[in-house]
């Protein structure tokens, strides 16, 4: 399936130098679009967490441009704040505030940052718990939660925003097994709602059945990309062919 | 026995009102500690937020410079010759309240330790809780203030609830430019009375009461906190 909505994020030649050695993107230049959802696999150290964290600046680029619907928010001009909030992120290891309960890790930016009322932030809160089937846990706080369900909240924290496009830092790798396929489950339902999405994971299952693109990173570069069945059917890449034989 | 000591009190605290002394000096003590301690907040918070921010993000690096010259001489010398300085040299020729010198010394002096204390909780707060506030759309105060401080907070309360303790007892050096606090209204007696015992002990009892009161009080905070967070 190929997708061709409107360039959502555009990446042009970035390149990330950490502490002067290590070059962990080396040129990377990609678009994604309104609607795919791009899984990027690669060995560890490939660059694709710092990849997927460029896109919304959490790792400042060293050079090279990245553009949010048209906006280039490498630029010092932009504010960057008013675009983050319209690119929702979930981490591995779901970093949820545990001060504050789960409706108020849901709401804290709704209504701190979009402004809006607390009961308008906390309707929509229920509404996205309803979602996961965790309504009764809204008052509880994240450490009285397991790792799927604590992952699960990550996940609708972000939705919260009204974001444009998801972007998961290998959101399942820090979960116990039996809990993966609760969060893959809820990925796999976005994905299906049209939510434009970009997935760092090891979960070649999630890959093959939802992405509409795939795309290897080796040592900082895109290696290769293809829709889903061509990737892991053909791969021309020996490092893809290689990477594929140990985890399939 | 008792007779004796029954006379002795009476002559310590009663005859001339001396017990005057302490209940003035405790007044001057809590009074200086009270405000040295909010000084003390308000410029380690500061200092805090300019030294965490220059480690988190490079910038304000003047101001992390000025802070860490601040924190070297505040923390190199002792409180009594800051007291001092500020006293005879600083407003040396100045007319000004004893008080209000004795406020400064100390919250100037415990804002250096508070500071440190405040960066180290900030900085023991995983930086996954900062970046999923950047990635809200919070800015950067806004993470500071709604995620990162709260956190902080909590975890920092015993080391802060002892240093204000350590505050309170160091303003009993406040004798030294002759302002009457309550360690020096203890001492006046003895002066006057040639006993030593009575007075000084009484004073020791103070100290030793309010510290206590206030452990109580930052242990049921603590408490507190706690409970909204398991």
């Amino acid at each position: 399936m190929i997708i061709n909505g409107d360039v959502l994020i555009k990446v042009e030649d970035l390149h990330k130098v950490f502490n002067n050695r290590l070059h962990a993107l080396d040129g990377v230049t990609e678009e994604i679009r309104k609607g795919e959802v791009v899984v990027i696999v690669g060995p560890s150290g490939s660059g694709k967490s710092t990849f997927l964290r460029s896109l919304n600046l959490l790792e400042t680029p060293t050079t090279g441009h990245v553009f949010f619907e048209g906006t280039d928010i490498t630029s010092k001009e932009t504010d960057i704040d008013r675009h983050r909030q319209k690119m929702g992120m979930v981490f591995q290891h779901f970093n949820l505030f545990p001060h504050k309960t789960i409706i108020e890790n849901i709401t804290l930016a709704p209504i701190k940052v979009l402004k809006k009322s607390k009961a308008d932030a906390e309707k929509q809160a229920m509404e996205l718990l309803k979602l996961v089937g965790l309504e009764e846990k809204a008052h509880s706080y994240p450490s009285q939660l397991s790792g799927g369900q604590k992952q699960r909240i990550a996940i609708i924290r972000a939705l919260a925003m009204d974001p444009e496009v998801m972007l998961f830092d290998e959101p399942t790798s820090a979960l116990d097994p039996e809990m993966v396929g609760e969060v893959l489950e809820l990925m796999k339902k976005l994905a299906h709602d049209g939510m434009t999405m970009v997935v760092v994971t090891h979960e070649m299952g999630f890959a093959r059945e939802v992405a509409t693109r795939v795309i290897f990173m080796d040592e900082g570069k895109i290696k290769e990309q293809g829709a889903p069945e061509e990737f892991f059917n053909n791969p021309e890449e020996p490092r893809l062919r290689e990477f594929l034989s140990k985890i399939l | 026995m008792l007779q004796t000591l029954q006379d002795k009190f009476y002559g310590n605290f009663i005859e001339d009102n001396r017990w005057e002394y302490i209940l003035d000096g405790l007044g001057v003590t809590l009074q200086v500690t009270f405000f040295a301690v909010i000084i003390g907040i308000v410029i380690g918070f500061l200092i805090a937020i300019i030294r965490s921010t220059y480690d988190k993000t490079g910038k304000l690096k003047i101001l992390n410079f000025i802070c860490k010259i601040y924190l070297t001489v505040i923390r190199g010398t002792p409180v009594v010759v800051q007291l001092l300085i500020i006293y005879f040299v600083i407003f040396g020729s100045a007319d000004i309240s004893k008080v209000l010198v004795a406020i400064m010394a100390f919250g100037f002096n415990s804002g250096a330790y508070v500071a440190e204390i405040f960066r180290s909780g900030i900085m023991s707060i995983d930086n996954g809780q900062f970046e999923a506030g950047r990635s809200l759309g919070f800015n950067y105060v806004q993470t500071m203030i709604h995620i990162i401080m709260p956190q902080a907070f909590k975890n920092v309360l015993p080391a802060l609830g002892n240093e204000f303790i350590v505050l309170l007892k160091e303003t009993s050096v406040s004798g030294y430019i002759a302002l009457q606090d309550l360690t020096k209204g203890g001492d006046i007696i003895r002066s006057r009375t040639y006993d030593a015992f009575m007075p000084l002990i009484a004073v020791a009892l103070i100290y030793l009461v309010m510290v206590m009161i206030f452990t109580k009080l930052v242990n049921m905070l603590e408490r507190r906190l706690r409970n909204s967070d398991h």
